[in-house]
């Protein structure tokens, strides 16, 4: 067994309304130190198989068609196990 | 003109596109199960609004693998007329079969309300009878209507006159005030605001049947011509 562990974020050129709000949020607590916010999904998929160079393949696969939408997210990842 | 309207776990809209279809156009009109695998009975698909699969993960990023979705392909393809609208447009952006996405709104507020819409192309199948620049009352209820594509699909959507619609005052964030758009070839629509809903007075406005009415206008002049030969 095998554990992915998936990092989807808005693109660095897109804005993400969200990070903003919390950036503001965060501001208006006192922390004056945060610079810009990114809200991203992590997801852990487990996956039946030991075969890290395939489980590679195939988790990049699922992140393409459907974790991420690469129009405006960014994603990477880390095989465990 | 048999038109289909499709139906996700989750739609919610799909009966105001059928009633709007039945009331507006009077043609004939079905409920379309997500699982379906055969569209080649329908001249026009309806990709209702709602929540398809409660939004998980993406709006629309689910729906898009139902198997129906397929045969939305395969029609768009043949040069069958699709509009989506909501989350219907949310999912042919996700399918691939209109660039770009919609995202988070701006104000990471859910609008819902009356917005006054700019007709930018009115050679659409879906516009024709509308006037260009004409002002539409058509209502909006999205979180998630704020669309984004790249400068350069933004600029290939404007040189082909693909923006259909843009907002007069934008509700959400939409880059260039982007309401509505279609493909390159202009059979397939996509929409955030719905005109299924300003279909009578009674309802508010009634700017929204001259989608229903161009449609079919364009159906009859391509069935009429080709029944001619």
């Amino acid at each position: 067994m095998l554990k992915a562990k998936v990092y989807v974020t808005i693109k660095q050129s897109v804005l993400d309304p969200q990070g903003v709000a919390v950036q503001g949020a965060l501001h208006s607590m006192g922390f004056h130190e945060v610079g810009s916010v990114r809200i991203g999904k992590y997801m852990e998929l487990q996956l039946d198989t030991e075969d890290r160079f395939e489980a590679e393949a195939r988790v990049k696969a699922m992140c393409e068609k459907l974790l991420a939408n690469t129009v405006v997210e960014d994603y990477r990842f880390e095989l465990e196990g | 003109m048999k038109f289909a309207v499709l139906v996700f776990p989750g739609s919610n809209c799909d009966i105001d596109c059928y009633k709007a279809v039945e009331d507006t156009l009077g043609e004939p009109v079905d409920y379309v199960w997500h699982t379906a695998t055969d569209l080649s009975a329908y001249d026009c698909i309806l990709v209702p609004g709602g929540f398809s699969y409660g939004d998980y993960l993406r709006c629309g990023a689910i729906s898009r693998f139902a198997p129906v979705m397929a045969e939305v392909a395969k029609a768009a393809e043949a040069g069958k007329f699709v509009l989506g609208i909501c989350n219907g447009f949310q999912i042919l952006t996700e399918a691939g079969l209109l660039p770009g996405t919609l995202r988070r709104n701006m104000s990471l507020k859910f609008r819902c309300h009356d917005t006054l819409l700019r007709v930018e192309n009115n050679g659409n199948p879906f516009t024709k009878e509308y006037a260009l620049g004409e002002e539409i009352n058509i209502p909006i209820a999205h979180g998630e209507g704020n669309y984004y594509c790249d400068e350069t699909t933004l600029a290939k959507l404007q040189a082909n006159g693909q923006i259909i619609f843009r907002y007069v005052n934008n509700p959400n964030g939409s880059l260039d005030d982007i309401a509505g758009i279609s493909n390159e070839r202009g059979n397939v629509v996509g929409m955030m605001p719905h005109p299924e809903r300003a279909v009578s007075s009674l309802l508010g406005s009634e700017d929204g049947k001259k989608m229903f009415t161009s449609i079919l206008k364009t159906w009859r002049d391509q069935h009429e011509s080709a029944s001619v030969r």
